[in-house]
């Protein structure tokens, strides 16, 4: 056997790949930490925003909430889309043990004690964008209250139209 | 009728898979051949069990079988047959049964394919390929159930169960709920299926690795039985991430393919991991070294399969693919921590054996280089895990800040997320890490190589890319990330390029033939070796296509009235004219024609329109697109005004390159073809010898 004569590196040799290694992970760590602390967004529900109030103005936040359908108004001047999200939980457990995402996204939207908040894109209006479809958002609450959307940040969840225990038909017929 | 002749083949493929988990480690442990045998026909029936289970959904699906609830939630009158069929992966249920389907045809392919061979390893493989089967078949049976059927009450209350509760009747809706339109699409029919294809067939490498620790067989046989099936699995893991990108370009209408979605990471990582794999299983071959790092990245791609469908299937995660919220979560997550640990523990038992036989000598040698690109590949992977699992980390340790007072700042309990540019922050230099190593690792010799011998070989490559920087910096690109880019992708092309040229002009010298025949049959015999450069062409003009959007894209909206026109760089679109009209399938299109000309000159029509679908109240909006090697000009309609149609709002991206993306995977998906095309088994071909030699005796 070839390899049974090899002899083992000296220690210079194995400094080399240890040098390298931690030159490595050198370079990781400096790259996580510095841009984590640039662009970690806190995600947040709509009434956590609400309670921080002005501390957290113009900071990078995730926000999610549930779509009001009437509110959406799009500006074909200035290419600017307006909604109105309603609070919804944001841990699953919770949305679990309330019925599940639809029943949670159709009951905040439909009860008018919610929090909710104003919501400004400039952008095109995404496919999903709908009554009842959960929003979560990228962006920053403005001094004005209104939540600006950055580029991109927009994503929509519709749960009725992929898995729902029941048809829909079926509850009108019920 | 069906749905129970459907949901009784899950049950006994269930109890069969149980059976023969056991009766393989039974016969194993007791050297019995007749229980092995047992185990491995356990497994032959598990397929055509299955297929059963799978064409009862399809028949259910096709017949529009309403009444079953899996049926209405994804398929609905309006939808044509293929549509109806491929639904069998539009849902959760139906797409575990479909898992588990490829599951049951790939574990017997193996025990059909290498029964005589490897003897000593098919009860482990048996048990490991039948334990995820059925670790699988309970989530079916018990928490995602396709065949469960809607049920009534004569007072009108509506339920779900697989068997019909006392004094309620069948309900049968008119029409189902139907599939999303986004995803009625080619990318989108395909994209499932080729990812569950590389999903499952990572199980193989796993279950032959996992035989080996157990047997204690720890040369790298199981590495050489499994090599066409890890690059199966990676071709099909490949394509289908690729699929999935060609989907999002084409469909979700923001000019992007890649978003770095928890998803699309949890599909990536195995494919991260699988890579590494792939390369670092050529040292332990050549030179003996890293045995206990491949069982470890064996073990690593196959939990972060079962991860990855995990998480596509939890909804633990905020994500445009987490549509589903069901209960399965924490049993995926007992599934993995025990696989992961039994695995860890059996190559803990195994470690001294599994000791390396040489070392690494040279920080130039080709084992290096394929070292320190498991190394990127690995931090790529911990940066994609960290920032898949952030949020759920931060969120669980908010009681450290609870409890510390001090750390009450740094541990708040609130959910903290990443956005792409984290990832690709972080990533970037890795990446390039990557394509360097792929351009300079085919220069090195195994075990010893130095600076001197590189150099001689990298110079003329080297010249070659630097006049392409020089070219590309004269057209104008001053970007420094870019010009690194391009010159990295020039280096890697040019490197891979002369090492073909060189290869086959000493062929073709020595074997006296023409240059093509010489390239031919160079790349026929050794079919991994240029299978694998071909594979780094592709990358290189992948990238390629990645540093043109990412850098270079330009986008731009605007509402104009009819004749007018919008500008964005070199390039503008005139505003023709718009229709809004019903299709026979249930839809309104409102479409609009625009002229698009660049330096005022006029390059054709393009036809951007919005799909509005009735029966789901679902608008669908579909790019006009002009492509070209140099760019892809692509136009959306954004809204228009109803009644005069004479003011329309317009997107208009300018994506740069990005066809170099799609021709690079096409490229690189060719090239795994040719690595992963079977050669003549060397041990069929010596038993056809033989039994030719003992014909002739016997004459």
């Amino acid at each position: 056997m070839e390899q049974a004569v090899e002899v083992r590196p000296g220690i210079g040799g194995r400094a080399k790949f240890i040098f390298g290694g931690v030159l490595i992970i050198a370079a990781v760590i400096y790259l996580v930490v510095s841009s984590t602390s640039a662009s970690a967004q806190y995600f947040f529900t709509v009434d956590e925003l609400k309670a921080r109030g002005n501390e957290i103005v113009g900071q990078n936040v995730r926000i999610s909430g549930a779509v009001i359908g009437d509110s959406i108004v799009y500006n074909r001047e200035t290419t600017t889309l307006h909604f109105t999200v309603a609070n919804v939980p944001g841990d699953n457990d919770e949305i679990e043990a309330q019925g599940g995402l639809a029943a949670v996204l159709h009951s905040a939207v439909t009860d008018p004690d919610r929090t909710r908040l104003d919501v400004v894109f400039y952008g095109v209006p995404p496919d999903l964008l709908r009554d009842e479809a959960q929003a979560i958002m990228t962006g920053q609450i403005g001094e004005d209250g209104v939540f600006y959307v950055e580029e991109n940040g927009l994503l929509l969840k519709c749960p009725t139209k992929y898995e729902e225990a029941v048809p829909g038909q079926v509850e009108e017929g019920s | 009728m069906v749905a129970n002749i459907g949901y009784g083949a899950l049950l006994i493929t269930f109890l069969i898979s149980i059976y023969g988990a056991v009766a393989a480690v039974y016969g194993a442990r007791r050297n019995s051949s007749t229980w092995v045998d047992s185990a491995r026909n356990a497994t032959l029936l598990t397929f055509p069990l299955l297929t059963i289970s799978s064409l009862s959904i399809i028949y259910l699906l096709v017949s529009g079988s309403y009444s079953v609830e899996y049926v209405s939630s994804v398929t609905s009158n309006s939808m044509p047959l293929y549509l109806r069929v491929t639904a069998l992966w539009g849902g959760q249920a139906g797409s575990l049964v479909f898992w588990s389907w490829l599951m049951s045809a790939f574990a017997s392919a193996v025990t059909l394919r290498k029964w005589n061979r490897d003897r000593e390893f098919l009860p482990w493989v048996i048990l490991v390929s039948l334990v995820t089967l059925a670790f699988f078949l309970i989530l079916i049976i018990f928490v995602e159930n396709p065949f469960v059927r809607i049920w009534i009450t004569p007072m009108g209350s509506v339920s779900t169960a697989m068997f019909q509760p006392a004094g309620t009747s069948l309900f049968t809706p008119t029409d189902g709920q139907g599939l999303n339109p986004l995803l009625r699409h080619p990318g989108m029919i395909i994209h499932p299926p080729m990812l569950y294809l590389g999903f499952v067939s990572f199980v193989i490498p796993f279950a032959f690795a996992f035989a080996a620790l157990v047997t204690g067989r720890t040369d790298d046989r199981w590495i050489r039985v499994t090599r066409r099936w890890t690059l199966v699995a990676w071709l099909f893991l490949s394509l289908g991430l690729l699929l999935g990108g060609r989907w999002a370009y084409d469909v979700l209408g923001w000019g992007g393919y890649w978003g770095w979605d928890p998803v699309e990471i949890a599909a990536f990582m195995p494919w991260l991991t699988g890579t590494a794999f792939l390369h670092s299983v050529m040292i332990q071959e050549k030179r003996g070294l890293l045995k206990h790092w491949n069982m470890v990245l064996v073990i690593l791609t196959y939990d972060l399969v079962i991860f990855g469908t995990f998480l596509t299937r939890s909804g633990v995660l905020s994500s445009v693919h987490a549509f589903a919220q069901s209960a399965i979560g924490p049993l995926f997550f007992g599934f993995i921590a025990l696989t992961f640990a039994v695995s860890l523990g059996l190559l803990v038992r195994r470690w001294k054996e599994l000791k390396s036989t040489g070392y690494m000598t040279s920080v130039f040698s080709r084992e290096a280089f394929f070292l320190a690109n498991n190394w990127l590949f690995m931090i790529i992977l911990v940066v994609c895990f960290l920032g898949v699992t952030f949020p759920v980390l931060t969120e669980a340790l908010g009681f450290v800040g609870q409890r510390i007072p001090a750390l009450a700042d740094v541990f708040t309990g609130q959910k903290v997320t990443f956005g792409p540019e984290w990832y690709e922050r972080i990533t970037a230099p890795f990446f390039a890490g990557l394509l360097f190593l792929m351009g300079i690792a085919p220069l090195s010799a195994w075990k010893h190589s130095t600076l001197k011998t590189l150099g001689r070989g990298a110079w003329k490559p080297f010249i070659a890319s630097l006049l392409v920087l020089v070219i590309v910096f004269f057209i104008g690109v001053r970007h420094w990330a870019a010009l690194l880019g391009f010159w990295l992708a020039a280096l890697t092309a040019s490197i891979t390029l002369f090492e073909f040229w060189r290869a086959t002009r000493a062929r073709s010298h020595a074997h006296g033939e023409n240059l093509l025949l010489a390239l031919w049959n160079l790349a026929g015999r050794n079919r991994r070796r240029y299978g694998g450069y071909v594979i780094h062409l592709g990358v290189v003009l992948m990238a390629i296509g990645i540093i043109g959007i990412e850098v270079f894209q330009k986008q731009t909206q605007g509402t104009i009235a009819q004749g007018e026109q919008l500008a964005l760089g070199d390039y503008s679109i005139r505003y023709d004219s718009l229709a809004v009209f019903d299709t026979d399938d249930g839809r309104n299109v409102a479409r609009a024609v625009i002229s698009v000309y660049r330096d005022g000159k006029y390059l054709g029509e393009l036809y951007p329109r919005r799909d509005y679908y009735y029966e789901s109240q679902q608008p669908m909006t579909i790019a006009g697109v002009r492509s070209t090697m140099e760019d892809d000009f692509y136009v959306l309609l954004v809204d228009w005004e109803p009644v005069s149609t004479a003011g329309a709002t317009f997107r208009v991206y300018h994506n740069p390159l990005v066809n170099w993306l799609w021709l690079g995977g096409f490229v690189f998906i060719l090239g795994t073809m040719v690595a992963a095309w079977p050669d003549k088994d060397p041990e069929l071909v010596v038993e056809r010898g033989r039994q030719v030699i003992a014909a002739a005796q016997v004459n």
